[in-house]
């Protein structure tokens, strides 16, 4: 065992993801049995003695690694996506900087779990109201002119409802995430088919297990869709849509169909379960909004937050903005709970519909404070209160489309808590 | 003079090493290429193009083998007919294990039940749920998302007469039809919803107010 261990040490040092991890993870688990090979990864990450003595006291006296086909995150720094009920996993924005999500961080929503396709089986068919019904294959869609744009995607249900005061960003609303998608536009391929004047909507349906299927209004699709086969330079990660996914910015998450393998224009919506039982918001007076497809304005600190113990002394406030109507031109952060508001500063560029970063240096001097942010977009809505949504729509509204100013209580004591308040 | 690394002989594939060639003779041709480039910062904008002429035409086929959408008006829906009773053996076999056995019992989603005078108080009171009878405006939604993924483990193994049957099932369930009934492509689209016309297209543009 010691022998074995020694040894991984050293060829890890030269590999640092694939080989010698999966080698030692291979041998252990022949010693441990099949169920050990949980055990050793989770005594790798943490107090792995072997682990700790490959560590060099000092970078600077002994000969740094060599590289590798793939890089793999620090082993003291591994950021992860938290899953729940096998169909959601949210992005831990608290862990993240800047704007992009590296992909394999991406949050994840599927209604049929992420099927496997082989590429060379897969194609794109755009049919009805067109006058030359099509069908891409993807090295087609790869030699259309390419467009890339950042933007973000929510789950328009991306907020925890009555979470308890040790909740964490990714537990309150990580499903939203940021990339630079690539690839070629809707009003492109919907040229080379031909669109009938009397197309209003289409049919977009994916190849996974539910052949998720949403209907998009034509002006979405004319303006600023597109079939993304790109994430962040790489091509999709399945989780995301491989091959191919729809993105529209500003939309909520499950409209950015993923898998994507038909295209059904037509002049009337398809009335599908996800767009009728599920992702409609009832309003006030026996009403059920539909078509809700942007995503309002909204922004949430992601640090300081639960869990962090803060120590006196100076820190950024910081947090994510973003707005599916355009957007971000202003973030207010209030550290007494609403009463007073500053303006934040806003971190690089400001992107329509895309995570904006802000911050907002804050010297803690102890005692009790409550830290809240405020977003403001280019059409000069202002992310409501708790309190005015419920107003506006009911307090039974749930749970798509809640974007309220959220809270975080730091205690006296510097522990930082949600500030948790019951939705209705 | 470079000395060279290795005695040994090369172990790189001949092909390899042939195609590093060819990207150096074309890098050092890019270069020599690049005065040129930046002496005359003319560009030509982009062609103007109607059609790419990319992928081919989809055949009838192909069409008809995907496109499995139904509208409200029952555009879409395919030959067939089930019975209630046949839908009620196919339920019981296929469907109650996750949403009971008489649709209220769950694990997962409840999809029978009326409100009294058929109301829709969901947004006063967010314990109700949401049912077939109670939330879905459309009929024909039951019969597509049925034949598309249910049953979520083995989704597409139900024939037509099959959906048609479990989808007449589910609505007698929630009283919508009686139990002799027998549904098809042109009394599907006939059955009226309880929640048809309570649903409004979206009216948030932004700015000031909150909806």
């Amino acid at each position: 065992m010691t022998r074995n261990n020694s040894t991984e040490g050293k060829s890890g040092d030269r590999d640092e993801c694939g080989n010698a991890t999966l080698t030692r993870r291979g041998m252990l688990s022949a010693i441990l049995g099949a169920a050990g090979a949980g055990l050793a990864v989770t005594a790798q990450a943490s107090s792995d003695p072997v682990v700790d003595a490959s560590i060099p006291a000092d970078p600077t006296r002994v000969p740094g690694a060599g590289t590798s086909a793939l890089g793999v995150r620090s082993q003291f720094a591994r950021p992860e996506r938290k899953a729940a009920f096998g169909v959601i996993s949210g992005t831990p924005l608290q862990d993240l900087h800047g704007t992009i999500t590296p992909a394999d961080l991406h949050f994840e929503r599927h209604h049929g779990g992420i099927p496997m396709i082989d590429p060379q089986n897969h194609a794109l068919l755009i049919h009805g109201l067109v006058e030359r019904p099509l069908r891409f294959e993807i090295p087609d869609l790869l030699r259309f002119p390419a467009v890339t744009r950042t933007c973000f995607i929510e789950c328009s249900g991306n907020l925890r409802i009555n979470a308890g005061p040790k909740t964490t960003p990714q537990d309150l609303c990580g499903l939203t995430s940021q990339s630079e998608w690539t690839g070629v536009a809707l009003s492109t391929l919907l040229r080379e088919a031909g669109v009938s004047t009397k197309a209003r909507w289409l049919l977009a349906e994916g190849s996974d297990a539910a052949v998720l299927s949403r209907s998009i209004p034509i002006e979405k699709a004319l303006d600023d869709a597109f079939v993304a086969y790109a994430q962040n330079g790489e091509p999709l990660r399945p989780a995301q849509g491989y091959p191919i996914r729809l993105i529209l910015p500003g939309f909520e998450g499950n409209t950015h169909v993923k898998w994507l393998r038909r295209i059904d224009v037509a002049d009337r919506p398809f009335m599908t379960r996800e767009e009728t039982a599920k992702y409609t918001e009832p309003l006030r007076g026996g009403r059920a909004r539909r078509f809700s497809f942007t995503m309002d304005a909204r922004s949430v600190i992601t640090t300081p937050t639960y869990p962090v113990q803060l120590e006196r002394g100076w820190h950024e406030i910081r947090g994510l903005a973003w707005s599916g109507r355009g957007r971000i031109v202003r973030v207010e952060v209030s550290t007494d709970g609403g009463t007073n508001w500053q303006d934040a500063r806003l971190v690089g560029p400001s992107l329509p519909t895309a995570h904006t970063r802000f911050g907002l240096p804050w010297n803690w001097k102890g005692g009790g404070a409550e830290l809240c942010s405020r977003a403001t977009d280019e059409t000069g809505y202002v992310q409501p209160t708790r309190g005015a949504l419920i107003e506006a729509r009911g307090p039974g509204a749930l749970p798509y489309h809640l974007n309220p100013i959220v809270s975080w209580l730091v205690e006296a004591d510097g522990r930082v808590l949600y500030k948790s308040e019951p939705w209705s | 003079m470079q000395r060279p690394r290795s005695h040994r002989p090369l172990a790189l594939p001949e092909a390899f090493l042939r195609q590093c060639l060819v990207l150096a003779i074309v890098a050092s041709t890019g270069c020599a290429m690049l005065p040129n480039v930046s002496s005359n910062p003319k560009t030509t904008p982009p062609p103007a193009i109607e059609r790419f002429g990319l992928g081919r035409s989809a055949t009838p086929q192909e069409i008809e083998a995907w496109d499995i959408d139904v509208m409200p008006d029952g555009t879409g829906l395919p030959p067939g007919e089930g019975a209630v009773v046949t839908g009620a053996a196919i339920y019981a076999a296929q469907c109650a294990r996750c949403h009971g056995e008489s649709g209220t019992e769950g694990p997962f989603d409840r999809i029978a039940g009326r409100l009294a005078g058929d109301a829709f108080p969901f947004a006063e009171d967010p314990t109700i749920k949401k049912t077939v009878g109670n939330y879905w405006p459309y009929a024909t939604t039951l019969f597509d998302y049925t034949r598309r993924a249910m049953p979520l483990d083995r989704p597409g193994s139900l024939s037509d007469d099959e959906v048609y049957a479990v989808t007449a099932y589910v609505l007698f369930l929630n009283e919508l039809i009686p139990e002799n009934a027998t549904l098809d492509a042109a009394s599907l689209p006939g059955i009226e919803m309880p929640a048809r016309d309570r649903f409004i297209d979206d009216d948030r543009r932004g700015g000031e107010e909150i909806k």
